[in-house]
C-alpha cells in the first residue's frame, strides 16, 4: 500500500486561503529620482537620475558601471540612505524600499554603492585530505599570504609544520621549541614565519626553506599568546617587517627581525595580554585580561596613546577592519607568486590598505573587541577613547571576532554556540548563524567577504553564506574539537586542525 | 536471614516506614534513616569530664602543664625503655623502631618537597589553544561538577523505572498472622497475602520451621511483559525477583507487588549472537524488525517492572526496562 500524505491541518488550510503577497512590480509605478554616492569616498556620481521605480539591482549595477566608465563590470551592492541608517537594496528597488514604505516615489533617493569583490569564492564542500603528522593537538594554523599552497600549523608536540597544500603532503617540520607552539604568523611579505610558544620564546623561520632563522627570541617571562607583524606598507624599503608579541606576563614586545633584538617593551597591562594587532596607522593594539585595550604608538617610540576601558571582564580578542588587507601584504586573491620587488609590494600593500581603510573620504580604521562579559565594543581609537557602539546579544563569552575582508561586516563567535553578524561600520546587529551544538571557537572569512567558515567544539566546520544568512555547507570530518581554522588568501582552500591531531584541508 | 518479627504489628510498620510516610521511594534505604534518627537523639553517657570542661573551662595553667608534660615526654620514654627487660622490652623496642622509621620517612618527604627538582623537559600533555589556556581550571572545575552531576544522574537512572514510586505496604497488609500451637496461643507464623514467585525446585520446610507460608494459589511463574519500544506484549517466564521496593525481606521472599522489578527470560524472543546481542527473530514480529538489546550478561535475561497489583488481578503485567 502506498503511503498517503496526511490531509492538511486546519491551520494549514487557513494559511493557504490567506491573501499572499506576490512580488510583481506594478505597471503604473512612476519613475523615481536617485543619485549615486560612493560608500568609501562619499563622492556622488552622475548627478540626479530618473530611473523606473522597479529598477533591479542588476540594472543599477549596469547603470553605475556605465557612469563610472569601467572597462570591466564591477559588481556593486546598493543601499538607500534613510535618515542616519541605510537600507540594503535586494532584488529590486520596489520590493525592498518602496513597498515596505521606507521611502515613497516622491522622495529623492541617495544610493550608496559599495563594490563587491570582483572574484567569487566557491564554498568549500569536501575534505580533500586529512594529513597526519602532528603528534599532539593542533593549536593554530595559518595560510601563507603569497601562496595558498603553503600553510603552517603549530601543535602541542612542540613543533610547527609547514604543509604543501597542493600535493597534500608535509613540507617541513619546524623543530626547536621545547613546549607547545601556541601561535604562528606568516609575515606579510610571505618570507618569514614567526612562532610563539609555551616555552616563553618566539622563533623565526624561513618560509621558503623551512629553516630556522637564528635562535629563539627570548625575553618574555611567560608564554607567548599572540603574534603580529608590522604591516608591509609601513616598512621602509630595504628592511624586514618588525614583529610584535603579546604574552601572558602582560608585556607586549616589539622585535627587530634582522638584528633579532627586542626593540621595545610595552608594559602597562596588569594582566596577561590576550591579543595584539599591529594596525595600518602604525599603532599596536593590545587586548588584555585586565579588561582594557591599549593603543601604543610605535612611531612615537611605543607611547601608550590610549587606554580603552569599557569592558567588564577579560578582553579575549580584537580585530581591526583592515586585518585582511594587512595580512595579505602586497599579494591579492590571485595568489600570485610572481617575483615583485619589495618596493612594488609595499606600494601595492599601501593601495590595498587604503582601499579598505578609507571610508567617507577619511582614513577610518575601526577596532572591535570581544570579551568575557558577553559583549563586544566597536571603537575608533584614532578619534575617541569612547566606544562607537556596544554590541550585545551573546549569551556566553565571545571568543573570537573578525572583520570581513572589505570591512563591512563583523562576525563574532561565542561559547553560546552561535555566531553573530554585525555591521562593521555602525556596529548594529544583522543576524545570527545558528547550527553549532557546542562552543564556536574561531571563524575565518573567505577573501570575497561572501562566505565564512567556523570551527567548533562539536567537531564540525560550517560554511555560512553572509548574504542569505544561512548555513551553506556543513563539514563534518574531524574526530574531536576543532581549534583552528583558516581560509586561504585565494579562497580555494580551508585548513583546520584540532584535538584529533589531523590537519584537514577542505576544498570546493 | 534471621528476621525478628515483633508481635505487635503496628510497631513494625513504624520501623519500616519512618515518620509514617505512606510512600516508599526507590533508592532510599529505610533502615539507614531510622539509624540516623536514633543516633541524633541518643544521649552520651559518662562524658562527665567533657561536660565539666564545657561548663567551667580548663584550669588556668593547663597550657603550661601541657607544655611541661610534652617536654618531659622524651625523658620519661627513655627511662622506660632503659628500665624494661624481657618480652616487654622486645615489644617496646619494636614499637619504637617502627615509630622512628615512620618519623624519618616523614622528614624525608618534607625535605623533598622543598628541594627543587630539575625539569626533565617533558612536554605536558593536553595542549590547549591560547584562548582556552586560562580557562583550564574553570573547565576542570566545571568538568568535575558535571561529572558529579552525571554520576548522580546515573545513580538516579539506575532507579529510573517506569514506576518510580509505589504505595507503601505495611506488614499487616502483607502478612496474615497464623495462630499455632495446640491452644492456638502462638503467633509466630506468617502467611504472605500477596502474589509470590517461588523458584523451581523449592521444597517447603517442616511445619515447625516454616515461618512464612507462600500459598500455592498465589504463586506465579509467568508475566505478561510489554516491550515499550515494540509496543508488543509477550508472556515470559520469570527467573527471579530482582528487587521489591518495599523491603529486602520481600525481595527474598519473592513477593510480587506493584513496582517490583523481576528478571524475565527473553530467550524465547530470539537468538543471542556471539557478541552477546539479542537478535529478535523476524518471524515473531511484523515485517523485518531486527532490534538489538543491550544485555547485562550473556544469559538472555532482562529486567521488567510489575505495573499492576497481581493479587487483585490474578496475572502479572510488567514493562521491560533496559536501563537497569
Amino acid at each position: 500500500m502506498a503511503t498517503v500524505v496526511p490531509p492538511p491541518s486546519k491551520k494549514q488550510k487557513k494559511e493557504a486561503q490567506k491573501v499572499r503577497d506576490v512580488d510583481i512590480v506594478p505597471a503604473d509605478l512612476p519613475h523615481v529620482m536617485i543619485k549615486f554616492q560612493a560608500s568609501d569616498t562619499g563622492d556622488s556620481v552622475g548627478g540626479s537620475l530618473r530611473v523606473p521605480g522597479g529598477i533591479t539591482e542588476k540594472q543599477l549595477e549596469q547603470l553605475l558601471n556605465q557612469l563610472l566608465g569601467e572597462d570591466e563590470a564591477v559588481p556593486y551592492t546598493f543601499a538607500v540612505v534613510d535618515g542616519d541608517k541605510t537600507v540594503d537594496v535586494k532584488d529590486n528597488l520596489y520590493s525592498s524600499i518602496l513597498k515596505p514604505k521606507i521611502k515613497t516615489t516622491e522622495d529623492f533617493l541617495t544610493m550608496v554603492y559599495t563594490p563587491r569583490a570582483v572574484f567569487k569564492v566557491r564554498p568549500v564542500t569536501r575534505s580533500s585530505n586529512a594529513i597526519a603528522g602532528h603528534g599532539s593537538t593542533i593549536l593554530c594554523c595559518q595560510f601563507a599570504p603569497n601562496d595558498s599552497g603553503r600553510m603552517c600549523t603549530g601543535a602541542g608536540d612542540s613543533t610547527a609544520r609547514i604543509w604543501d597544500c597542493n600535493t597534500h603532503t608535509p613540507f617541513k617540520t619546524l623543530t626547536g621549541h621545547t613546549n607547545w607552539v601556541l601561535c604562528v604568523a606568516y609575515s606579510p611579505c610571505g618570507t618569514m614565519i614567526a612562532t610563539g610558544s609555551m616555552d616563553n620564546t618566539i622563533r623565526l623561520w624561513d618560509a621558503k626553506l623551512g629553516a630556522a632563522l637564528g635562535s629563539a627570541l627570548s625575553g618574555h617571562s611567560k608564554w607567548v599568546s599572540s603574534l603580529t607583524w608590522e604591516p608591509l606598507h609601513l616598512v621602509t624599503p630595504g628592511n624586514l617587517p618588525r614583529l610584535a608579541s603579546g604574552s601572558k606576563d602582560g608585556c607586549v614586545k616589539v622585535w627587530d627581525t634582522t638584528r633579532r633584538v627586542c626593540l621595545l617593551t610595552l608594559s602597562g597591562h596588569t594582566n596577561s595580554v590576550s591579543c595584539v594587532k599591529w594596525s595600518g596607522s602604525n599603532l599596536i593594539y593590545s587586548a588584555s585580561h585586565d579588561k582594557t585595550i591599549r593603543a601604543w604608538d610605535i612611531s612615537a617610540g611605543g607611547k601608550c596613546l590610549q587606554i580603552l576601558k569599557s569592558h567588564a571582564h577579560w578582553v579575549n580578542h580584537l580585530a581591526i577592519s583592515t586585518d585582511h588587507a594587512l595580512r595579505s601584504g602586497g599579494f591579492d586573491h590571485t595568489g600570485t607568486t610572481a617575483k615583485l620587488s619589495q618596493a612594488e609590494l609595499i606600494a601595492k600593500a599601501k593601495e590595498q590598505y587604503q582601499k579598505v581603510a578609507v571610508l567617507n573620504g577619511s582614513e577610518r580604521e575601526r577596532l572591535v573587541t570581544a570579551s568575557d562579559d558577553f559583549t563586544m565594543y566597536l571603537w575608533e581609537p584614532l578619534k575617541s577613547s569612547k566606544p562607537v557602539c556596544r554590541m550585545t546579544g551573546h549569551q556566553k563569552l565571545v571568543n573570537h571576532v573578525s572583520f570581513s575582508p572589505d570591512g563591512r561586516y563583523v562576525v563574532s563567535s561565542s561559547f553560546d554556540n552561535s555566531i553573530k553578524l554585525w555591521d562593521g561600520i555602525k556596529g548594529t546587529f544583522i543576524g545570527t548563524f545558528r547550527g553549532h551544538v557546542a562552543p564556536v571557537y574561531q571563524t575565518a572569512w573567505s577573501p570575497d567577504s561572501r562566505l565564512l567558515v567556523s570551527c567548533s567544539k562539536d567537531t564540525t566546520l560550517k560554511v555560512w553564506d553572509v548574504r542569505t544568512r544561512k548555513l551553506s555547507v556543513d563539514l563534518p570530518g574531524h574526530a574531536d574539537e576543532v581549534y583552528a581554522v583558516d581560509w586561504s588568501m585565494d579562497g580555494k582552500r580551508v585548513a583546520s586542525g584540532g584535538k584529533d591531531k589531523m590537519v584537514r584541508i577542505w576544498s570546493s | 536471614m534471621q528476621v525478628t518479627i515483633p508481635t505487635n504489628g503496628p510497631r513494625c510498620v513504624q520501623l519500616a516506614i519512618p515518620g509514617g510516610k505512606d510512600k516508599v521511594s526507590w533508592g532510599q534505604d529505610v533502615r539507614s534513616e531510622e539509624e540516623a534518627y536514633l543516633a541524633k537523639h541518643t544521649f552520651k553517657m559518662n562524658e562527665y569530664m567533657e561536660e565539666h570542661r564545657k561548663k567551667h573551662g580548663r584550669r588556668l595553667d593547663h597550657e603550661e602543664r601541657q607544655r611541661k608534660r610534652t617536654a618531659r615526654e622524651s625523658h620519661k620514654s627513655s627511662a622506660v625503655s632503659q628500665k624494661l627487660y624481657g618480652i616487654k622490652a622486645k615489644l617496646h623496642h619494636a614499637k619504637r623502631h617502627s615509630e622512628k622509621v615512620q618519623l624519618k620517612k616523614t622528614l624525608k618527604a618534607h625535605d623533598e618537597r622543598n628541594v627543587k627538582s630539575k625539569d626533565d623537559g617533558a612536554v605536558a600533555e593536553g595542549a590547549l589553544p591560547t584562548y582556552l589556556l586560562d580557562r583550564e581550571n574553570q573547565r576542570d572545575a566545571k568538568a568535575l561538577s558535571t561529572s558529579i552531576k552525571e554520576r548522580r544522574k546515573d545513580k538516579a537512572a539506575k532507579y529510573s523505572v517506569p514506576l518510580p514510586k509505589v504505595r507503601g505496604i505495611s506488614e499487616e497488609e502483607m502478612f496474615k498472622v497464623l495462630k499455632t500451637g495446640s491452644k492456638k496461643s502462638k503467633s509466630w507464623k506468617r502467611m504472605v497475602n500477596k502474589a509470590t514467585f517461588v523458584g523451581e525446585g523449592f521444597t517447603r520446610k517442616p511445619v515447625k520451621m516454616e515461618r512464612f507460608i507462600r500459598p500455592m494459589a498465589m504463586r506465579y511463574k509467568k508475566a505478561n511483559v510489554t516491550h515499550p519500544d515494540l509496543k508488543a506484549t509477550f508472556q515470559l517466564q520469570i527467573i527471579g525477583v530482582k528487587k521489591n521496593p518495599q523491603s529486602p525481606l520481600y525481595t527474598q521472599l519473592g513477593v510480587l507487588t506493584k513496582g517490583t522489578v523481576i528478571e524475565v527470560n527473553v530467550a524465547e524472543l530470539g537468538m543471542v549472537t556471539t557478541g552477546g546481542k539479542v537478535v529478535w527473530a523476524s518471524t515473531l514480529f511484523v515485517d523485518t524488525m531486527v532490534i538489538e538489546v543491550r544485555l547485562i550478561t550473556q544469559f538472555p535475561k532482562e529486567y521488567a517492572q510489575i505495573t499492576n497489583n497481581p493479587e487483585n488481578d490474578g496475572c502479572i503485567n510488567a514493562v521491560l526496562c533496559k536501563c537497569l
